[in-house]
């Protein structure tokens, strides 16, 4: 019914469109000028068509379930039920009336879910009805206006104006909202386990709050030494570190290949083949280091006479790196071939190598932009996720040899929200912590690179 | 004396002939000015003299260029000396995006020129000067080159240009993005600069050919057309074209 609707609103905007657009022929046949483009008239008649109809849709879902309820509800007043039994008895009714119900039947509870089907089916045909003469209202209004040939162009614009601010106010609340939940977990978290356990504690074992039967008082002092972050900050920035060292060398040296030295041909062929790389999902990426990186290095090292991790932080960082080397390659190439030839030009004259000239004119000036894809590869690799699962284990070791396993962040996220959980527990909440720590790290990466950036192009431009 | 002999130079880009057979010959210590009109190839044969058009991928070149009577175009040519030798200014300025002191000095860096600091010091305070910057800058050597205006960084280009010494220097263009004013005392500088260098300089007007050159060619269609003094060129051009153009009836 509700599709039936929309699609005849739709095409009652699209005629709307058609009319406003031959009233402005109409004018224009008068030897008047219009005041603006004919499609103008036509848009503005489709919005005011769109304006009415999608204010009384959402006041419409916004207030009819609530309604609906009071009324049925109201025949149950005064007669000593508490209000959970009533939005049971609601609910009950509710399911009746789609056939869904499956207890007992009372009298009562078919009497409401009649009364909640006649109620339905009257609002729905009002709602048909209020629509439809909103819509013809408003279009008359403003056909009526637009034959006097007023302004069309600005209230168009405006309109769009309008549409493009609500789509980034809803991508903005959005992320406010999410940095709230996490703010508010995190302080619930925050309240069992001291802040100071959290940051400075060295030992993480949140399994321990698992074995917890949940009948029990909450014991905080059950959770000391169970939430120390210390040991999974340290795997996290080791990872990445270890990643970075792969990726920065390798992509920076492709980027610089790609940019300066390749040919056409080469860079034609040689640029989305390792872009390719960064369209492999990290679950496989995940499943290579995992089966294949980590046996082998296992192998390698226990032919040295070392002891190595099957599932060590070697393997995961090194995937990982491999995993980033084409968003440094690929962004430091196009930084490189952003800097103007007029400064390699005047390099060369210059007598300067190839070199030479990457090494002291170029580099310095596409330095910022380097700087920025290599930061943006560090936010990756300390929010990579599937590879640390897979591939380096997840007990939580405070360990700086890369051979051991030890575990990230993201990581324990994993581990702590996999399968049941409650809301309210420390250890669920703990994952909120962890997010929260999560996003201020990235945040300050992202202000110090949105620094340096502009502190070298203060410098060089 | 002859310090630069061009001999029958075609250029091509691709399959294209942008230059047909020039031969042109330019003498020590004075200005050269090449005129035509837009496209007509006379910047290509000014890249030509320092080997810039190896740059580009599909430029190939043709014939001889023979400076201080060895030609350019052997294979045995060492890029790095010859423009070294062969120093270029560009239409557009086009300081690094360093200090001052690290544009003048990146040249004396790279060709090792200078043993000390104190040294390069003094190579970058000769230059400065030659290039009649020295007293506008030189409170502000360690600030970007980008900072200055338009003029002045032609002129830092200009110095940058003769820091490492060179006997020719090629400018193409030079005055084309400056005002009126920067243009007079970048062409007051080419007056004085020929004392030691050869200047090669690439125009679009004929008043700053006439002003600054004591021999002209005339480029057209990838032609050399006519060349000779300044004087005869502008008075009584033999070519009727040459006539045409300078007298503004194309171009």
């Amino acid at each position: 019914m509700n599709l039936i609707l929309f699609t005849f609103i739709v095409l009652l905007g699209f005629t709307s469109y058609y009319f406003g657009r031959r009233k402005a022929y109409t004018i224009q046949s008068t030897k008047k000028r219009l005041t603006a483009l004919p499609q103008f008239y036509g848009y503005y008649l489709a919005i005011w068509c769109a304006i009415p109809a999608f204010i009384i849709f959402s006041l419409w879902a916004i207030f009819e379930p609530t309604i609906v309820k009071l009324l049925i509800l109201s025949d149950y007043s005064n007669q000593g039920y508490l209000d959970d039994e009533l939005n049971l008895l609601y609910e009950k009714s509710k399911a009746l009336s789609r056939g869904q119900f499956t207890g007992e039947i009372t009298p009562f509870i078919e009497a409401s879910a009649e009364k909640y089907l006649s109620l339905r089916s009257i609002a729905q045909s009002s709602k048909v009805v209020i629509v439809l003469s909103a819509i013809i209202a408003s279009v008359a209004y403003a056909y009526k206006r637009i034959s006097s040939n007023s302004r069309t162009r600005e209230p168009v614009e405006k309109f769009l104006n309008a549409v493009l601010f609500t789509a980034s106010l809803a991508a903005i609340l959005t992320t406010v909202g999410i940095v709230f939940s996490l703010i508010f977990q995190t302080i619930d978290f925050f309240k069992v386990i001291p802040l100071f356990d959290f940051v400075f504690g060295t030992h993480w074992y949140p399994a321990k709050a698992f074995v917890r039967d949940s009948s029990e008082a909450l014991d905080p002092t059950m959770y000391s030494d169970t939430f120390g972050a210390v040991p999974i900050f340290a795997g996290t920035f080791f990872i990445a570190f270890i990643a970075m060292c792969v990726a920065i060398p390798i992509g920076l040296m492709s980027g610089i290949y790609l940019a300066e030295y390749a040919s056409t041909k080469v860079r034609q062929y040689a640029k989305p083949l390792i872009e390719i790389l960064a369209g492999i999902p990290t679950v496989v990426y995940g499943f290579f280091a995992a089966l294949t990186v980590g046996p082998f290095l296992k192998e390698l090292g226990t032919s040295m006479g070392l002891e190595v991790s099957a599932e060590s932080a070697l393997a995961a960082g090194g995937v990982m790196g491999i995993m980033i080397i084409p968003f440094i390659s690929s962004l430091s190439d196009d930084v490189i071939t952003s800097v103007p030839q007029s400064l390699r030009d005047g390099s060369y004259a210059m007598g300067a190598t190839k070199s030479e000239t990457i090494k002291r004119v170029i580099f310095p000036a596409a330095l910022p932009g380097i700087v920025g894809s290599i930061l943006l590869g560090v936010s990756r690799a300390i929010g990579e996720t599937m590879i640390v699962v897979m591939a380096s284990g997840l007990a939580a070791n405070l360990t700086l040899n890369p051979l051991e396993s030890t575990s990230t962040i993201t990581a324990q996220i994993v581990v702590i929200l996999i399968g049941d959980q409650a809301f309210g527990d420390p250890k669920t909440q703990a994952a909120f912590a962890l997010g929260m720590s999560l996003f201020l790290v990235t945040l300050c990466l992202n202000i110090v690179a949105l620094r340096v950036v502009k502190k070298y192009r203060e410098k060089y431009e | 004396m002859i310090k630069i002999r061009a001999k029958d130079v075609d250029v091509f880009y691709g399959k294209k002939q942008a230059l047909f057979n020039i031969s042109l010959d330019i003498e020590e210590n004075q200005v050269t000015a090449l005129i035509g009109p837009s496209g007509c190839g006379k910047s290509t044969f000014l890249r030509c003299l320092n080997r810039m058009n190896d740059v580009i991928d599909i430029c190939s070149v043709k014939g001889e260029i023979l400076i201080n009577d060895f030609n350019i175009n052997d294979k045995s040519c060492d890029v790095v000396r010859l423009r070294e030798k062969i120093g270029m200014v560009f239409q557009k300025p086009n300081p690094f995006p360093k200090t001052l002191y690290e544009n003048v000095s990146y040249g004396p860096t790279i060709h090792g020129m200078a043993q000390s600091k104190q040294e390069m010091d003094e190579i970058v305070e000769t230059s400065l000067k030659k290039a009649a910057l020295w007293e506008e800058v030189k409170d502000r050597l360690h600030e970007p080159g980008t900072g200055l205006s338009g003029g002045q960084q032609q002129r830092l280009c200009i110095a940058r240009a003769i820091s490492v010494r060179p006997e020719v220097i090629l400018m193409d263009e030079p005055c084309s993005a400056l005002d009126p004013i920067a243009t007079a005392q970048i062409e007051e500088l080419i007056d004085e600069l020929k004392k030691e260098h050869t200047i090669i300089i690439v125009t679009h007007s004929m008043a700053q050919a006439a002003r600054v050159s004591q021999n002209t060619g005339f480029f057209h269609l990838g032609q050399l057309i006519e060349h000779g003094s300044t004087d005869k060129i502008f008075k009584n051009p033999d070519n009727k074209k040459t006539q045409d153009y300078i007298t503004g009836r194309f171009g």
